[in-house]
Parts: structure tokens; sequence; C-alpha cells
């Protein structure tokens, strides 16, 4: 009964709540048909691909962990060595944050310094949701996750937020953008920037996941808005290395994002003011960076 | 059926998932409320949403019931029910 | 059929293969001793005289993953490496081969650290024996030509559909010049098939597009890795009837799965694989001038493993010694294992004793296989379990 022709379709096995589809159906739609995927190892591989069962409507492969982007240029190699690639396929390799910041940093690094004809995109839920809530270095600090845990000794997870958009354009690439899955026009156009470019352009979109950062299912959409409007998240474009484009937000204290979050709830507590303050102090100093 | 080879199989086969068994409580649509805007056919991680000319109309086969849907409404025209 | 005879050094002749199968992508990170194939590779695409594009990655990790997705697409592909940096696509050489992609490689035989050393041996690729990879070993300069352009048809076969890796033993091979046949271009284009033909690719514009890499549970899992196991004994007919194909076109042989040499009334039998089966080669003949029975068994390709083979060509042997320049640390010596497992449900199986020789670049010339087969000579049923195996010329002072 659809209308729309979805290219992630229905019956795959997401958690309910999961924003991870809602982006990836929004980049394909941007993208259309003529499109090969690579997804790294991590939730959208496994809840899409179950043999006979997979919810790709387009070309997929999902290689492993580490390697999402340079399997991604090796297909773009290949459409370009046959026929130069003349009916101008794109290719987007999906990774999670844990294949993107971490496992698969090299290969993305190389991919994005050869200047391979790949839209990588980011789908950053700020920890391994796939294992288990595990700290990846895209965990913001002092989130509890399972290998970060709050106790008597810790606070959660004592290291900040990995840039990796800066990483992506210090790369000298033509395009990077970061996007969350509370404004889905803005992600559609950056997905049809990213397709104007020849070469590499990295998109990082946030896609909280609630059973990782411990919220109801219906929140998923509102603790991207809420994330955004802190200032913990900017939502900001490079084009040829320039600042090209900053959203502007509405501003909310930190406490309103974190405290409707199991991850950040022991920051309720008076003991951890200060790692509170070092969170406000953090989106501040975003909001001054880029004029949020 | 003998296997592919190399574990590789066609496209879309998850449509026969009926994920809707998941479902602990179900998105309720007040048509007279719909503005039909879409903005719930486009937050459905499930794409089980689709608007017709008398409004928003959820494919209960494949609804998780996650409830993103009525959040997001600006109309408030879906409703939670257990 | 136009061909050249020329002196080149062994990586020369590897890539003038590569180039004229028409190697749509080639994608590698430098190692020693790989270094010249992709340097003479890279010559080539600077020289406009590559048809595909060659580009140069991050890491073997990499170059692995750059291929497998390139190959995905359809696309003829093509990496090498060595040592360190097989190991490190071990886990993507999995998914090549699990996804039945019919790529080549070359794998520079070097052993593996610690210590850090780039002598050669076995190590390296027997350690990648289980990915699933067809893994042919090349005695000379020639054969490891002949061998490169026999490995696109072997793996395109779609009754095969297996990636492969021609084994060749770094410096010994890679870096020492010999008089090498090498044919025109269009003949070895010809004789690969022209274009690959897919069995199947990545093309957004097929009514319904392939997916690959998908998850499968227990009903299925062993169901894939079996047929597998299929593709490798369909695999040893290709093999066969390739180098058979290759003989007509070309005017002489090259290939096959094991090659006997004075085996039918030999008393002691060497196994071996690569370099030094070339060495053997020449310890035989001297031998036999002398009056002594002794004979060559090369085992060309190591998966699929030709067991059904050794054992009729070691039929008749009364001792075969196995050249390991592999081992299995905690084990011993890996080939000797296979070997020994080929033999042993057979009626009067010979006596098997291994010989560990080559590791890290230990000189094994004529005079020490000489003196290995006068070792083995000397072994009989009754004495085998007292000396299984031989660590040839241990340096006793470093370890006593």
């Amino acid at each position: 009964m659809t209308e729309k022709k979805n290219l992630l379709a229905s019956g795959h096995k997401a958690c309910p709540g999961c924003t991870v589809p809602i982006a990836v159906n929004k980049v394909l739609e941007a993208t259309g048909k003529n499109v090969i995927v690579v997804t790294a190892t991590g939730c959208l591989e496994t809840f899409t691909s179950l043999i006979d069962f997979s919810s790709w409507e387009v070309p997929w492969i999902t290689p492993l962990f580490e390697n999402a982007a340079a399997v991604g240029a090796g297909v773009a190699a290949a459409l370009e060595a046959k026929d130069g690639n003349e009916r101008d396929t794109k290719v987007v390799a999906f990774g999670g944050d844990g294949s993107t910041y971490d496992i698969g940093f090299g290969a993305l690094s190389g991919m994005l310094e050869r200047n391979d004809n790949v839209i990588y995109v980011c789908y950053d839920n700020e920890a391994y949701m796939n294992t288990g809530v595990q700290r990846s270095s895209g965990t913001p600090f002092a989130a509890t996750t399972t290998t970060s845990p709050c106790g008597e000794a810790s606070f959660g997870n004592i290291k900040y937020k990995k840039n990796m958009p800066e990483i992506a354009r210090a790369h000298g690439i033509h395009y990077v953008a970061t996007a969350a899955i509370s404004d889905l026009k803005d992600l559609k156009k950056k997905v049809e920037k990213a397709m104007a470019v020849k070469g590499a352009s990295y998109l990082h979109i946030l896609t909280p996941c609630n059973v990782g950062w411990g919220f109801p299912s219906e929140k998923s959409v509102e603790m991207a808005r809420l994330t955004v409007n802190a200032g913990l998240f900017p939502i900001i474009e490079y084009t040829d290395g320039e600042l090209t484009a900053v959203k502007k937000i509405k501003k909310i204290p930190v406490e309103d994002a974190l405290f409707v979050q199991k991850r950040f709830k022991h920051l309720k507590k008076d003991e951890y003011a200060q790692q509170l303050k070092q969170v406000q102090a953090i989106a501040d100093a975003n909001i001054a960076r880029y004029g949020l | 059926m003998k296997l592919s080879v190399g574990g590789t199989c066609f496209a879309g086969g998850s449509k026969a998932n009926n994920t809707g068994v998941w479902r602990q409580t179900a998105p309720v649509v007040d048509l007279a409320k719909c503005v039909k805007c879409k903005i719930c056919v486009d937050y459905c991680p499930d794409c089980a949403i689709a608007v017709d000319e008398e409004g928003c109309k959820i494919d209960m086969f494949y609804c998780k019931g996650c409830g993103i849907c009525s959040n997001e409404c600006p109309a408030g025209a879906i409703r939670m029910e257990v | 059929m136009g061909k050249t005879v020329k002196v080149m050094e062994g990586s020369m002749a590897v890539a003038n293969a590569i180039r004229s199968c028409k190697t749509d992508v080639i994608a590698a990170y430098p190692i020693s001793p790989q270094t010249h194939i992709v340097e003479y590779l890279s010559d080539f695409a600077a020289n406009g005289e590559l048809n595909g594009k060659y580009i140069n990655v991050d890491s073997e990790f990499s170059a692995s993953s750059f291929v497998y997705g390139a190959s995905a697409t359809g696309a003829r592909s093509y990496t090498a490496s060595s040592s360190q940096g097989l190991l490190l696509m071990t886990e993507v050489l999995y998914n090549i081969a699990g996804s039945r992609l019919p790529l080549v490689m070359t794998g520079v035989n070097r052993t593996v650290s610690p210590p850090i050393s780039i002598q050669p041996d076995h190590q390296d690729t027997m350690t990648l024996r289980d990915v699933g990879f067809i893994q042919l070993h090349v005695e000379s300069i020639q054969e490891a030509y002949d061998t490169h352009i026999q490995a696109f048809r072997i793996a395109e076969d779609h009754n095969v559909l297996l990636p492969v890796m021609v084994c060749m033993d770094g410096w010994i091979l890679t870096h020492a010049y010999e008089p090498v046949t090498i044919f025109d271009d269009a003949d070895v284009y010809k004789f690969v098939g022209g274009p690959i033909k897919p069995y199947q690719k990545m093309d957004p514009f097929d009514e319904k597009p392939v997916n690959y890499g998908c998850y499968a549970d227990e009903d299925k899992l062993m169901e894939f890795k079996y047929l597998i196991m299929e593709a490798h004994k369909n695999a040893e007919k290709v093999i066969e009837d390739v180098a058979l194909e290759y003989k007509e076109t070309f005017g002489h042989f090259a290939g096959g799965l094991i090659d006997a040499y004075r085996t039918e009334d030999a008393d002691v039998i060497l196994v071996g694989m690569g370099s030094v089966t070339g060495t053997i080669r020449c310890a035989v003949d001297e031998l036999r001038a002398e009056g002594k029975k002794v004979g060559l068994l090369k085992i060309r390709s190591f998966r699929p493993f030709p067991g059904r083979q050794i054992a009729a060509a070691c039929a008749g042997a009364r001792v075969v010694g196995v050249i390991d320049k592999a081992l299995s640390l905690g084990y011993g010596g890996v080939l000797g294992a296979e070997v020994k497992e080929a033999l042993c449900n057979q009626k009067n199986a010979p006596a098997v004793k291994d010989y560990i020789a080559g590791i890290g670049g230990k000189e094994v010339n004529r005079a020490v296989i000489k003196d290995i087969f006068a070792d083995a000579e000397k072994v009989t049923k009754e004495n085998i379990l007292d000396q299984e195996v031989m660590y040839v010329n241990l340096n006793r002072q470093f370890v006593e």
C-alpha cells in the first residue's frame, strides 16, 4: 500500500523506533535506483541481510567491519574501468560510528585521500549498538555504555567525541556535511550535493538509538532535535574546505537533552556537576566555533 | 532449493517478514485530524505508512508500534493504544 | 602463436601476464618482495600500456577489500602481497572466496615475523590454506608466467568461481632473471576468454539486483562451506583441462595438480612445492646417474589438495620425504601432515618423513637435497616412528 518506492524494503529487523532505516531510505530517495550500496558490519547490515530476506532493493554488498570505504572504492573503480561509468552509477558506503571512527578509520582515510568516487555515510548512534552498546570513539563525553559504565571510580566515558567531520574535511575532499534525522529535507539536499561531486564526499548523520541511549522509542527523532539544539551535534557543511552552511539552533541547555536519556541520567547528581559543566562547555565551544 | 553461489540473494525478500507481530502498542489514526503532510511517511522506520486522499494509512503487517509517527505528527492525528 | 623469448625478472614475467589478461582493476600496497611486480604494473599504467586501472591503496587490508568490491562489480581483478601483508588480508580473503569472487592474486612467499626477516619460506601462504582460495605453487619464472594466465581461466570458470592465489617464492623467483617465453597480448587475451563473463555481479540496471554478504543461520552455513568444497573438487578437473588447453594453444605444458618426475620405479620420493622442486629435480637427475632410485613429486595445487593423485604417485615407493617450508607451531610441518593424511589409509603406505627446510631462507641447494635423500634412504617402516621429523641444518649451538 505504500505509495513511494522505498529502496530499503519493509520487513527488516531493526528494533522498533530505530532511526537508521529512516536515514538510509532518505539517502536512497535522493540517489534513486542507480546506486550500489556497501555497508560495513553493524546494525544496518545485521537487520537487513538475512539470506533470502534481504531488505535491499538495490545492488548491495556487505563486506566486513573495517573495509566498507575500501570496498566502495573498489566498486567505483570497477564501474570506471568497465565503461568509464557512463551510466553514472553512484556508490554509497554506509558505516556506523564504530566502523567509521574506529576500526574502519584507516580504510576511510585512504578512500578520502584518493578521492575515490564514493559517498561515504556515517550513521552515528554514538556506540557499538549492534553488539550491545559498547563505547566507540564517537561516544560523547560522560555517556555511560556497557564498557564505560558509571561507578565509584568512573563518571562514564572519559574521552571527548572525536571530531570526524573535521578529520574528513582535512583530507581536502570537495564535500563534507553533517545532518540529523530530525531534518530530513536538509539530509536529502546534502545527499544531492554529494551526488554532484565527482570524487569522495563524506556525510555524517546523527541517528539516535533508543536502546543504547535509553529513551522511549517514540522519542527517537525528538532526541536528535534536542541534541542538535543543545549544540552537541553541529549541523554544518563544508564545500571545498570552506564552511558553506550552518544550521542555526534554537538553543537549549544541555540538561534538556541529557536528562531524558538513561546514558546521562547520572549527571543529574550533584557529584557530577563538574562533568555536566564540561558537557555544556563542549556545546558552547561548538556554538561559538560554528556560529550555531 | 539449492543455495546460491557465494551466499548472494536477490533484493527485497524481507517484505515477506511480518514485523507487525512485534507490536506492543498500535497507532490509531484520526483521519479527521490528518493534514496529509506525510511527515509520518518519512519518519516511519518500517515504511509502513502511506497517505492517500483520505489521509494517513498504516500497514499493520509491518508496523512495529514504535510510536515515532504519533510523536512527530504536527496535527496530533495519531495516538498509540495498547 | 606470436611469442618472444626474453631474459627477464620473475616479477616482470608476472606483470606481463597480468597486463596481457587485460585485468580491469589492480590494487596493491607495497611489501618486499612483492614490490617489483607492482612497480612494473605501475610502469605499464604510467606508459598507458595497461588496459585497466592501477590503484595504490593504504594497506593490504584495503588492497584486498578494493579488489573484492571490484570483482563483485564484475571486473577482472588482481592484487599481490607477501608475508605480513598476506596475513593482514586474511579476513578479506575468506570473504572473497566465500563470496565466490574469481579474482587472481600473487602470494609472493616470505616468512612471517618475528624475528623480522624478508627471506622466503612458505609460512605466509600456508597460514592462508583454509581461506578457500585455490593455491597454485610454481617452480620457475616461466611457470609463474604461465600459471597466472591459467589462473584467470580457472577462477572465472563457472564450475569453479573461486579466487586463485599463485604462490611463488620471493626473491628466488621474483627477483631472479631467466629466459622467459611470453606470448602476444592478443593470444593471451583470447586464451583467457576475452573480457570476464561474470556469473553474477552488482548492477543497478538488473531487474532483480544481487545482494552480496547475507546473513545465514545454522541451517545453511555448513551448506555454503560444502558448496565451496564442491567447487574445489570441480577445480581439480578444470586445473588439469586448462593446462592441457594451454599446451595445445601455446606449445608447452605447465600446469596440472601435481608433477611426478621419475617416480614410477622410485624407492625414495621427495615431495615439495615451489622453487625447491627445481633443485630437487636436478638432484634426482644426478642421483639417478649414480643408479639411485629416487624421484620428485611436485605439488602444484596445494588447494584443492590432490590427495588421491599423491597417493597414486607414491604407491610404489618405500619412503616419502616431504620438504616443508612452513611450520604449524606446536605441531610441525604442514605439508608433511597433509601428505601423511593422503597416504595413511593406503595399502602398503610408504613411511613418511618430514624435513623442515628452508625456513627463513635457510639454504636448500642440491647438496642439501642429496643429504636429505641419503637420510631418507635409511628410513624404514620399523624406525620411522623414532625419527619422523628432521630440522634440516638446524644450528644446534643456537638452541642448546
